[in-house]
């Protein structure tokens, strides 16, 4: 029977399976310093040890300092936070895993480095207690976000209890217009399907526009699988898949790479395969996305308007957009244009790789960050993406620009360490949620890609990037 | 774990749709090394009228009159309904960890985000999903009624209304039966480490590279 990208790697990874529960096979498990000390605490108590060491691969991100970090972690002013991450230090040497700490200049956000060092391979089963490891599933992997009992449950087992989820094809043809990217597509699927759109589903993102797509950009629509309420999403395997693992340091070498090449391209739906459901987009239809409320699926195109209430579904939707009005401080019919802003925000999961960055300084050179902009700040995802663009001069590009250049890490994307908004800032951000209080309490967001969050910084309102590019 | 069987409990509102964990248990909160105390920082945001931060009295700190569960008919609460996608977001266990401590053993919604829904029953709290319209007549009954009250039975899968009307809902098996006795996952996981040994070496021998 003909199987989606889905099933096979489910199945490839079945120990066993009892009235429609498995027990999975895990293949890498990444670990940060917030989900992951309980876990840790847990297998001490029970006497347990870790199944598979060399499994393991862990990082702090959520709370390292992206300024000053001369000091390590001695020099995380806050003590709450300096003990998370001593924590994982120290749990990390008992236990013997491999870890980049902080002065190590692979350090950077988990969804970031797992990719960069080949860490992520396709035909993987990936977790981590982080909603964002659907990112990995860009490879052609199965990957998803666990909590703090499966974490433990994976560390002492190297297996998962599942049970099959649904499958969801969402496929986008055609050719994406400039200026527009894996943030704009992952964010016009939300807008169509919703944030609960994809509950109980893995998506597959299939299609011209999606083959296109480098990796950061699938990384990029992967991420954001979850905001539409899916654990996991995936893209099938091709050669801009195989190209961007090949020579990194966790990649499979000589022999073993013919062969593991040979298996990966295996790794996409047969041809008739059955899903669930499916959603189709227009590549040609996409704009421009920013969103307006405290919800990914409150999102219009750069020239749309903040909607008015007669356009809303039913009773509670209504409730839910009067209370984002308020939160955000927005009119209806508001011309999304007019929005002024207060910082910006590049950096996260979704939005920090190297591509990112030379959008957004393409955008960015030889312009000046606007007078009512207090703050604009680019976080790289990770020490060698940082380096990267260093050695592009983006770092220079940002700074004359007005933008602050800062260390790694997941920083205003949660707001954990010291960069925040302030109550009632607003904030363009490539991140990837604009719930209330995310990224500081009262602070307002509204997602946008790289190059949109730079063309505002700049105009110091949101503005359609193609008019820059 | 703690077992859970049958519940009397007290009902409280929470009339929102796409209640997300960074709502349920601000970041902040999430720097704790420990899995318990979360409780008095459940829902915070909305909660209190200032900014939390971790290590406070929250018994000093100002109420927010206009949250829905500050009112004294709800204190004491152990069953909350809500509405659609409840938990969506981040995969925080420290969600389920705060509602437990706040004193809720089950949820009733018409939906609830994936990884949330997982959480909840590691860690003896009973989400379940019932239609929108015994959720919406679930609503106007509460509010309608002081001292509201429903019985969950697990075992029978039931919910039963003060007034006798019973609405059964669907829980998973294995879920229901870990559930029910209290059973670590681990420890039931653990009983099949021999098929688990079986299947690293299959899967080693086939894609070695996963391995090194």
């Amino acid at each position: 029977m003909a199987k989606t990208l889905y099933d096979k790697l489910f199945d490839s990874h079945v120990v066993r399976e009892e009235n429609g529960t498995a027990l999975l096979y895990i293949d890498r498990h990444l670990v940060h310093e917030v989900t992951s000390p309980q876990a840790f605490e847990g297998l001490k108590l029970a006497g347990r040890k870790l199944w598979r060491i060399n499994s393991v691969l862990a990082v702090p991100d959520h709370n390292v300092p992206t300024t000053n970090r001369s000091k390590g972690v001695a020099g995380i002013a806050d003590p709450i936070s300096r003990l998370q991450v001593q924590t994982l230090d120290a749990n990390c040497t008992e236990f013997g895993v491999t870890e980049f700490k902080m002065d190590d200049v692979r350090q950077g956000i988990v969804h970031v480095i797992g990719p960069e060092q080949g860490a992520t391979l396709p035909g993987m089963t990936v977790v981590c207690g982080d909603s964002h490891t659907s990112t990995h599933g860009a490879f052609g992997a199965l990957a998803h976000g666990i909590g703090t009992s499966e974490v433990e449950h994976v560390m002492a087992t190297q297996c998962l209890v599942q049970k099959r989820s649904k499958s969801l094809l969402v496929e986008v043809n055609g050719t994406l217009g400039k200026g527009i990217t894996a943030k704009d597509v992952a964010l016009a699927i939300i807008g169509k399907i919703g944030t609960a759109g994809g509950n109980g589903y893995a998506i597959e993102f299939a299609g011209s526009a999606i083959r296109g797509l480098t990796m950061e950009g699938r990384m990029t629509l992967c991420n954001m699988a979850i905001e539409a309420g899916a654990r996991a999403g995936m893209v099938a395997v091709d050669d801009t898949t195989i190209n961007y693992v090949k020579g990194r340091p966790f990649a499979p070498k000589a022999e073993q790479w013919d062969a593991a090449v040979a298996y990966w391209r295996t790794l996409q739906s047969d041809d008739g395969a059955q899903f669930d459901a499916v959603v189709q987009l227009r590549a040609e239809d996409i704009q421009p996305q920013v969103t307006w409320g405290t919800s990914p699926e409150m999102v219009v195109g750069v020239d749309g308007q903040v909607p008015s209430l007669d356009l809303a579904k039913n009773d509670v939707q209504r409730a839910d957009w009067e209370r984002a009005y308020a939160y955000m401080g927005l009119k209806a019919n508001t011309p999304i244009n007019e929005i002024q802003i207060d910082k910006v925000f590049i950096g996260s999961c979704t939005n920090s790789r190297i591509e990112d960055l030379r959008a957004a300084a393409s955008v960015a050179k030889g312009k000046k960050v606007a007078s009512n902009v207090k703050l604009a700040m680019v976080v790289p995802g990770s020490g060698l993406v940082k380096a990267q663009a260093e050695l592009e001069g983006l770092d220079k590009v940002f700074i004359e620009a007005g933008f602050e250049w800062r260390e790694p890490g997941c920083s205003m994307c949660l707001a954990m360490n010291a960069d925040r908004l302030e109550p009632g800032e607003r904030c363009a951000s490539t991140s990837n949620r604009n719930f209330e209080g995310r990224q500081g309490q009262g602070g307002r967001t509204h997602l946008v890609s790289p190059e949109m969050a730079a063309a505002a910084a700049v105009a110091g309102h949101f503005v359609d990037v193609r008019q820059f590019v | 774990m703690i077992a859970f069987s049958t519940l009397d409990g007290l009902v409280a509102p929470l009339d929102r749709a796409n209640v997300d964990t960074d709502a349920i248990i601000p970041k902040q909160f999430l720097k704790s090394i420990k899995r318990s105390g979360f409780g008095p920082n459940a829902f915070d945001e909305w909660r209190y009228l200032d900014h939390g931060e971790p290590g406070m009295d929250n018994t000093k700190r100002k109420l927010n009159p206009d949250f829905v569960l500050n009112q004294s008919r709800y204190k004491g609460a152990s069953i909350l309904i809500t509405r659609e996608n409840f938990g969506c977001g981040s995969s925080r266990e420290h969600a389920p960890w705060a509602l437990e401590d706040y004193g809720f053993r089950a949820i009733i919604a018409p939906s609830f985000a994936d990884i949330f829904f997982n959480n909840c029953f590691k860690n003896g709290l009973l989400p379940i999903v019932l239609s929108d319209t015994v959720v919406d007549d679930l609503f106007e009954a509460v509010e309608a009624n002081n001292g509201y009250q429903l019985t969950i039975n697990l075992a029978e899968q039931k919910v039963t209304t003060p007034d006798g009307q019973a609405h059964t809902f669907e829980v998973d098996a294995v879920r229901k039966h870990n559930l029910l006795n209290g059973l670590d996952d681990i420890g039931l996981t653990l009983q099949h480490v021999d098929a688990i040994k079986a299947f690293e070496i299959k899967h080693k021998s086939a894609q070695p590279w996963l391995f090194n």
